[in-house]
């Protein structure tokens, strides 16, 4: 962290960047916030550890937008959020300069959490320099300790790997972390019967409250407007009107992200409600992968999204009662 | 004062179910809220804090006020049933009590809202206290005691028992229903256990948060600082923390469609939503950043200047546990209070 | 008594203005018969249908949502439905990942000349429908009543 600090500092006082976003120190172990960082000073409050799990690259598009560069800090994954931003022309490649940072795996204090851990006071382990093998968390309740691969959240269990697919230089070392297979939980709704899966969503998105932190937070939910936000559309942005109503929220906006999403699971680290939105997304990436052929999105700046784009030779719709369940 | 045994607590909530419509604390899908009891619910008394407020026991999220349809080519308009029936809410924190008392405030002063004025007046509440609380609460600063909830019926849950004390006439006539199962008992324990957590509260990292310079008297100060430029950068735009809050109490009313006629509802709306208070000429809260000031500035200003000094934040933390951004009130009083420092 | 209580499902068919659309009228003009349970919807291309309308209509109380556009290579836009049959593949195989009943979506290619297979479709469609029951998954509450 001390060398992304110091690097930092550097392009900040020679003039190649005029602001750094990166992370600011919190005032809990774990809750540190996304910040610009305009002045050397303001620097000492920068922080980079397992807590940094937000991805930057979102806010990259209002960044694009002020004058002169604006140095951000990203992960592997993020870099993927950033190259699909790149293609849909939403951020501006001349006005960021990557500094590609290290990841040993992000931390979720909800799965900390939910190990049985109250009051949490501080956390040892989860630095950048640290093993990232053992959390030592000092609470109110005495010492504990959590692995840190259970307190990790989901996404950082199906990594995608940890080379930076854009960047302007590197800094900090990568642990690979990569010990689920991706779609094992995809498979094992889709070998469920049409009732359990109708039973297993409901639950779910039962819980949904509509408070639209998976669409806000996600770097592929880029629209100015969002449809969901105009006043002439009667499936409110706001209502939670029966137990169910939300299938169409998040289908549609699923939809709207398929062949885009990068699969850098903000929209289930952030959902209040812990619900796994992820589940529909990566549904499309599989889909899309198993009928259209393999597709990264974000792996490479200006590629074709496989939802627009076509071949003659393309399955028929009814393909799915084949493949769908029995 | 009384108690019950934990495992016997199935059938006291059966028996209160009998007559009364029961909310409680349910775990659906890994995440606790408040939920009508039934038999197959899974109950759970252990989480502190469920991830909604129980506010929407009394303000749904979403509510019909009234339907339209048409009959015989004649509109028929057919206002929606005010709860009449008494019920009771289980679990309810001292914390979420103290937000009901503020959305008292609100919405039992003039004009009077007759739906959320029903549901008080039949709602029995039954407060448990904390028992371990956590470094995300705050509510001693906003004056409320957690070991105290001040319900119609506080509980403690102590090694396994739960210890039941009405507190009000209400919570008198349901302990009368309910007092076949329950024993009587001496409240030493109660004292015992009161003292041990209010100990606990003493070192919660937020207990000793100061909100000086917080009032109704520096609306034009607070709200031309400066410092709200910097701090709403990181929000999301997101209404996690309207949405979680006990006491954010701001709504929409819109019609819905049917295909027969239409269904006026009002549902909850957040002030951190790009069409909050969206009217014909347009919107008077045009950046994220006014968005963003309104919350913390309804919350510490607006409120006490127009309700005799009370905040209309309890200190529950939800905002500080769910914040996609890791913004939150505290973080603002904070940033404040270091700037004066300085 | 039983014919009053037969189940009368709503099926909503998205007709291709320039091809199935027209295939419906010569069916019509054939005298060929399909359901009357069948509205059908015009729109520019199939490529138009916004998966949202599908949803939107089985919200507002459908029980089968059945597509129809050019034949592949035939589209009047050249490729509008080389686009649609993508999307309609991935929303299809969203809806049955979610437990909804597979047959209740359809996409058929049917020409301004195959009036006969535009009626024979319909009768199929809504026999299966017929089959399914009333769509209970997706629909709104509030427009049941």
């Amino acid at each position: 962290m001390q060398e992304l600090i110091t690097r930092a500092k550097e392009l900040l006082a020679n003039g190649t960047v005029a602001r750094v976003l990166g992370w600011k120190i919190g005032d809990m172990p774990y809750n540190p916030e996304p910040a610009f960082f305009e002045t050397v000073e303001s620097l000492d409050k920068f922080v980079y550890n397992g807590f940094c799990g937000a991805n930057l690259s979102k806010y990259m598009i209002e960044a694009s937008k002020l004058e002169g560069k604006t140095l951000v800090c990203l992960k592997p994954c993020d870099s993927y959020s950033f190259n699909q931003l790149l293609t849909e022309h939403r951020v501006d490649r001349d006005k960021a300069y990557i500094i590609g940072v290290g990841c040993k795996g992000k931390l979720d204090i909800e799965r900390i959490k939910k190990t049985g851990i109250k009051g949490v006071i501080a956390i040892g382990g989860a630095e950048m320099t640290d093993a990232c093998d053992t959390l030592a968390i000092d609470t109110i309740y005495g010492e504990k300790s959590c692995s840190y691969n259970d307190g990790m959240l989901e996404r950082c269990h199906v990594c995608k790997g940890k080379e930076h697919k854009i960047y302007d230089e590197l800094i900090g070392e990568s642990r690979d972390t990569c010990d689920k297979e991706r779609f094992a939980e995809v498979e094992r709704i889709e070998a469920m019967s049409p009732a359990e899966k109708f039973e297993f969503f409901k639950a779910e998105l039962s819980k949904c409250i509509r408070c639209n932190a998976c669409r806000n937070v996600c770097p592929a939910c880029s629209c100015r407007k969002c449809v969901f936000d105009s006043t002439k559309f009667d499936s409110a942005q706001k209502a939670n009107v029966d137990s169910f109503e939300e299938k169409m929220f998040h289908i549609i906006r699923a939809f709207h992200v398929a062949g885009r999403c990068t699969d850098c699971g903000e929209c289930s680290r952030v959902c209040p409600q812990g619900i796994p939105l992820h589940l529909f997304n990566r549904k499309f990436i599989k889909d899309i992968n198993e009928i259209y052929g393999e597709y990264v999105a974000g792996a490479e700046a200006g590629s074709r999204a496989p939802l627009v784009s076509f071949t003659t030779e393309d399955a028929e719709p009814s393909i799915v009662n084949e493949r769908g369940s029995k | 004062m009384y108690k019950i045994a934990k495992e016997n607590l199935a059938s006291l909530f059966a028996l209160i179910n009998e007559t009364k419509e029961l909310y409680l604390p349910v775990e659906v899908a890994g995440q606790t809220n408040f939920a009508a009891y039934t038999a197959e619910a899974n109950v759970d008394l252990d989480t502190l804090k469920t991830v909604k407020s129980p506010k929407d026991v009394f303000f749904p999220q979403s509510e019909n006020l009234y339907t339209c349809n048409k009959e015989d080519n004649k509109l028929k308009i057919t206002p929606e049933k005010l709860v009449d029936a008494p019920f009771v809410v289980f679990g309810m924190k001292a914390c979420d009590i103290k937000g009901i008392e503020v959305l008292d405030r609100v919405f039992l002063s003039d004009p009077v809202d007759s739906f959320y004025a029903a549901r008080r007046a039949n709602g029995i509440i039954v407060g448990l206290a904390c028992h371990e609380p956590e470094e995300s609460c705050f509510c001693k600063v906003f004056g409320v005691d957690c070991t105290e909830p001040a319900a119609d019926v506080a509980t403690w849950m102590i090694e396994g028992e739960l210890y039941w004390k009405a507190l009000t006439e209400k919570g008198e006539a349901l302990t009368e229903s309910v007092k076949a199962l329950l024993t009587e008992t001496c409240e030493s324990k109660v004292e015992a256990e009161k003292s041990a957590v209010k100990a606990i509260v003493e070192k919660l990292p937020y207990s000793n948060l100061s909100l000086e310079g917080w009032n109704g008297n520096v609306l034009t100060e607070k709200f031309n600082d400066a410092l709200w430029n910097e701090l709403y950068k990181p929000c999301l735009a997101c209404g996690t923390c309207t949405f979680v809050c006990p006491t954010c109490q701001c709504y929409d009313i819109k019609d819905y469609n049917t295909g027969n006629g239409v269904q006026r509802y009002r549902c909850w709306d957040s002030c951190m939503y790009s069409d909050f208070t969206m009217m014909a000429h347009g919107n008077n809260r045009n950046s994220q950043m006014q968005r963003f000031r309104q919350r913390f500035m309804h919350k510490l200003v607006y409120f006490p200047a127009n309700n005799d000094g009370m905040y209309s934040c309890v200190g529950c933390g939800r905002c500080v546990d769910k914040c996609p951004a890791s913004l939150n009130i505290v973080k603002v009083i904070k940033a404040f209070s270091e700037k004066g420092d300085k | 008594m039983s014919v009053n209580n037969e189940f009368k499902p709503k099926i909503v068919a998205f007709c291709c203005n320039w091809c199935s659309y027209a295939g419906a009228d010569l069916a019509g003009s054939s005298r060929l018969s399909y359901p009357a349970d069948v509205k059908i919807i015009r729109v520019p291309c199939s490529c138009r249908v916004n998966p949202m309308f599908i949803l939107r209509a089985f919200e507002k109380g459908a029980d089968g949502v059945i597509i129809c556009g050019c034949h592949p290579g035939d589209c009047h836009y050249s490729t509008g439905n080389y686009y649609a049959r993508r999307r309609m593949t991935m929303l299809f195989s969203m809806l049955d990942y979610i437990g909804v009943e597979k047959g209740r979506t359809r996409v058929e290619w049917v020409s301004a000349a195959e009036g006969v297979k535009f009626s024979e479709t319909m009768n199929d469609f809504v026999a299966k429908i017929r089959d399914l029951g009333e769509n209970v998954r997706l629909g709104d509450l509030r427009c049941k009543n």
